[in-house]
């Protein structure tokens, strides 16, 4: 069938470079001598760890527990003990810490119990959930948990389904080798996604450089007698951009303001319907990743990487050569260079390229904006970059965002075309992370703001309810001491406009009052169940004692009556 | 002549019924120009301004009493922001500008006195009478008023540290190295 395709605007058509690491076959990594798990590896709420220092773990044990329902769980990726819970550095641009779960394999690589099941005979949520608690996320780079995509709009019936194989990013070919070596296993993912999203067609896109992935995925479907369409996109720098492949299959523009399922699409990377299958079927929850180790190296290739695998152990599988200066996680136009090698692989490593001067050459020095509107007919999204990048540069955040920032995607094109040089892409990335933190602080100054108000009437609230409890507690006291002294009250003591002072010093004596009696009222209490002899002395010593009391209460006594009865003098 | 003056009475008579009805109907409680500046204030309640909290700062501001440079928590961008807002100049800060803080309690010397407890005007801190006391991290806005309160020094402060949660990007600055002339 002849399927029309669609372009979208923009995009560079950069070198592809993706040859060398496609020669040699889909190769599995040895288990490393100990692994860094990150217990936030998805989108949304960090899983909370379910192991302790100790702990015997099995191959696919959960060790982080899926928090809310944005979120992923994680899991063990070998058998072995858990000889740490803490921070360790992430596999992130800044290079900072995240809470992992330190792993020393036995190397018995021992699974835990599996369960095959067929998702026709589940129902839709509980597929959901065990999509959730096997840690199924967007294996493209985005790692968005893919049960949450997985439900469909309400409101709009889903028209196409569409699994991205186009791998657009220079030298990474993860998702071509696991296409032309694992497609059985692709198709047969989309096929649990197309049953639980039930679309109209389910279109798959790969990028017409891989014509060997085509070939094998087209065999796979027929010979599993699927109806999917494969369809070979025109090569075009990010043609894998969700929103753009969307467009160049369907035809169909997400707008800012929408997600795809609103608009009848949703969209999956390939490894991600992969991976959703092993989950299914075999119960192997994600614990590895195809990983493209390429560039700078001697043996470029694509190695399946248990997750948790420290970066310096990946990359030694390589042999970077002498001249290697940096290490790029992701692919050049989007990737970040790492700061740390110790950061492990976690489900966004898709790829790994070694630079060198050579290869990556230092950037030319940033010359002035000359508006010369290249990066505006390079953006896929039809922004205007230069007009960020004034905003973005002289901090004026509002005007950014009037001129749509967040419809940015980070694919680097204007940037890449950029005669000027300027990294446009880093002040995007700048003002973003401005403009989110400067967000955060507002909701935390309306929340303090909110506590302070509540606070503040509370605080009211209270001292009125004392003022009241204390009127009518000193009332309550006057009225119950009238009879006994009538001589002593000439004013009326009823009047329900008492004073503070005077209120105050009824409370004084009603407590010193209540504090008399208990006292009086408390017995010791070692003096049940004695024996005759020991109650004989206990009276021997009362009888002692009963003369030194009465003398010594004679003068205390004579006071405290004083002291009591001072307050109804007053009154 | 009388039809005029008629008229124009007419006039003015509907005029004036319409304007005085809306100036009932659509009063505006309270000075809206409140409003704008204690959303600019950073409502750390932290009183260094020396007024009792973000709210009697802003009133005093919008009646022209205090000055837009006494927020040190707002730093100098809330003093920008301020000037901007209100037409004023910017002044340089009245006080010392610091990073953003948080309170910690030394569980081990905590006496339970729960004097901090009632210093903070967002209940950011949990405890009670003779009991171990501690922060809620993420209520606590930083001001200090806990300090002073502890009989024993167990509070201090400490800025926040950077973690991939509060992580930024940094604003693209490129090292000036000498040029090097090409042999």
């Amino acid at each position: 069938m002849l399927q029309r395709l669609f372009k979208f605007k923009g995009g560079v058509k950069p070198a592809t470079n993706k040859a060398p690491s496609v020669q040699a076959p889909l190769r599995i990594a040895p288990i490393p001598p100990l692994l860094v798990v990150p217990l936030h590896q998805s989108i949304g709420g960090q899983p909370t760890p379910l192991v302790e220092v100790g702990d015997r773990v099995l191959k696919g044990q959960p060790i982080g527990a899926a928090d809310k329902w944005v979120s992923a769980a994680v899991h063990a990726p070998t058998s072995g003990t858990v000889i740490a819970v803490e921070e360790r550095v992430a596999a992130h641009p800044s290079g900072l810490l995240t809470l992992s779960v330190v792993i020393e394999p036995d190397g018995q690589d021992e699974w835990i119990e599996r369960h095959s099941l067929d998702h026709a005979s589940l129902e839709p949520e509980r597929v959901r959930e065990i999509l959730r608690d096997s840690g199924v996320v967007g294996l493209g780079g985005a790692v968005f948990p893919s049960h949450v995509k997985l439900t469909p709009a309400a409101s709009v019936p889903m028209d196409e389904l569409v699994i991205n194989g186009a791998e657009c990013e220079p030298f990474m070919t993860c998702d071509d080798l696991l296409m032309r070596e694992r497609a059985e296993g692709i198709v047969r993912g989309v096929a649990i996604f197309r049953d639980l999203l039930r679309p109209k067609r389910v279109l798959i896109g790969i990028e017409d450089n891989k014509p060997e992935a085509v070939a094998t995925m087209q065999a796979a479907v027929e010979a599993l007698g699927e109806n999917f369409e494969v369809v070979a996109v025109p090569t075009r720098y990010p043609a894998g951009g969700a929103k753009q492949l969307i467009r160049v299959l369907t035809g169909k523009e997400v707008p800012a303001s929408k997600r795809s399922p609103e608009m009848g699409v949703q969209c999956f990377n390939v490894a991600t319907a992969y991976s959703a299958w092993r989950a299914i079927a075999f119960g192997e929850p994600v614990i590895s990743r195809i990983v493209t180790l390429t560039g700078n190296v001697e043996q470029p290739g694509n190695w399946e990487i248990l997750l948790g695998t420290p970066m310096q152990e990946v990359i030694a599988l390589a042999g970077p050569k002498a001249d290697t200066n940096r290490f790029v996680m992701g692919g050049p136009m989007m990737g970040f260079d790492l700061p740390d090698l110790s950061a492990p692989v976690v489900k966004a490593t898709n790829c790994i390229i070694a630079g060198s001067p050579t290869l990556f050459p230092p950037p030319a020095p940033e010359m002035p904006c000359i508006r010369c509107g290249a990066c505006a007919l390079a953006c896929p999204h039809e922004l205007q970059p230069f007009e960020l990048y004034w905003f973005s540069r002289s901090r004026n955040f509002g005007k950014a965002q009037e001129y749509n920032l967040f419809d940015c995607i980070e694919c680097g094109c204007c940037s890449y075309v950029c005669p000027s040089h300027i990294p446009l892409v880093q002040y995007f990335r700048f003002a973003k992370s401005e403009i989110w933190s400067r967000e955060r602080d507002k909701n935390m100054a309306d929340a303090a703001k909110a506590r302070f108000e509540f606070r503040n009437e509370r605080d009211e609230r209270e001292k009125a309810e004392k003022a009241e409890r204390l009127a009518k507690a000193a009332a309550a006291k006057a009225a119950e001491k009238k009879p006994d002294l009538p001589q002593a009250a000439p004013e009326p003591v009823e009047t329900p406009t008492v004073d503070a002072e005077a209120a105050k010093k009824a409370a004084i004596a009603a407590a010193m009052e209540r504090a008399r009696l208990q006292r009086e009222a408390a017995q010791p209490k070692n003096t049940d169940g004695l024996t005759i002899a020991q109650r004989k002395e206990i009276a021997e010593i009362e009888k002692r004692r009963a003369p030194l009391q009465a003398q010594q209460q004679a003068k205390p006594n004579a006071e405290g009556v004083q002291t009591q009865n001072s307050p109804k003098d007053q009154q | 002549m009388l039809t005029a003056i008629l008229i124009m009475a007419l006039g003015a008579i509907v005029l004036g019924s319409a304007l005085g009805y809306a100036s009932i109907k659509f009063k505006v409680e309270g000075n809206p120009l409140v409003e704008k500046i204690e959303a600019i204030l950073p409502q750390t309640q932290c009183g260094q301004c020396g007024y009792p909290g973000c709210k009697p700062y802003a009133e005093a501001i919008a009646e022209g009493e205090a000055d837009i440079n006494k927020c040190p928590p707002g730093g100098m961008e809330g003093v920008r922001k301020l000037a901007d807002l209100l037409g004023r100049e910017v002044k340089p800060l009245d006080a010392e500008e610091k990073p953003k803080q948080l309170a910690i309690i030394d569980e081990q010397l905590c006496i339970g006195c729960t004097l901090c407890i009632q210093a903070c005007p967002v209940d950011a801190i949990v405890g009670a009478a003779k009991q171990m006391h501690t922060v809620v991290e993420s209520l606590c806005t930083g001001c200090e008023l806990c300090v002073k309160p502890c009989p024993v020094e167990c509070i201090r402060m400490e800025p926040i540290a950077e973690k991939i949660d509060n992580w930024k990007w940094k604003y693209p600055v490129f090292e000036i190295k000498p040029a090097t002339r090409a042999a």
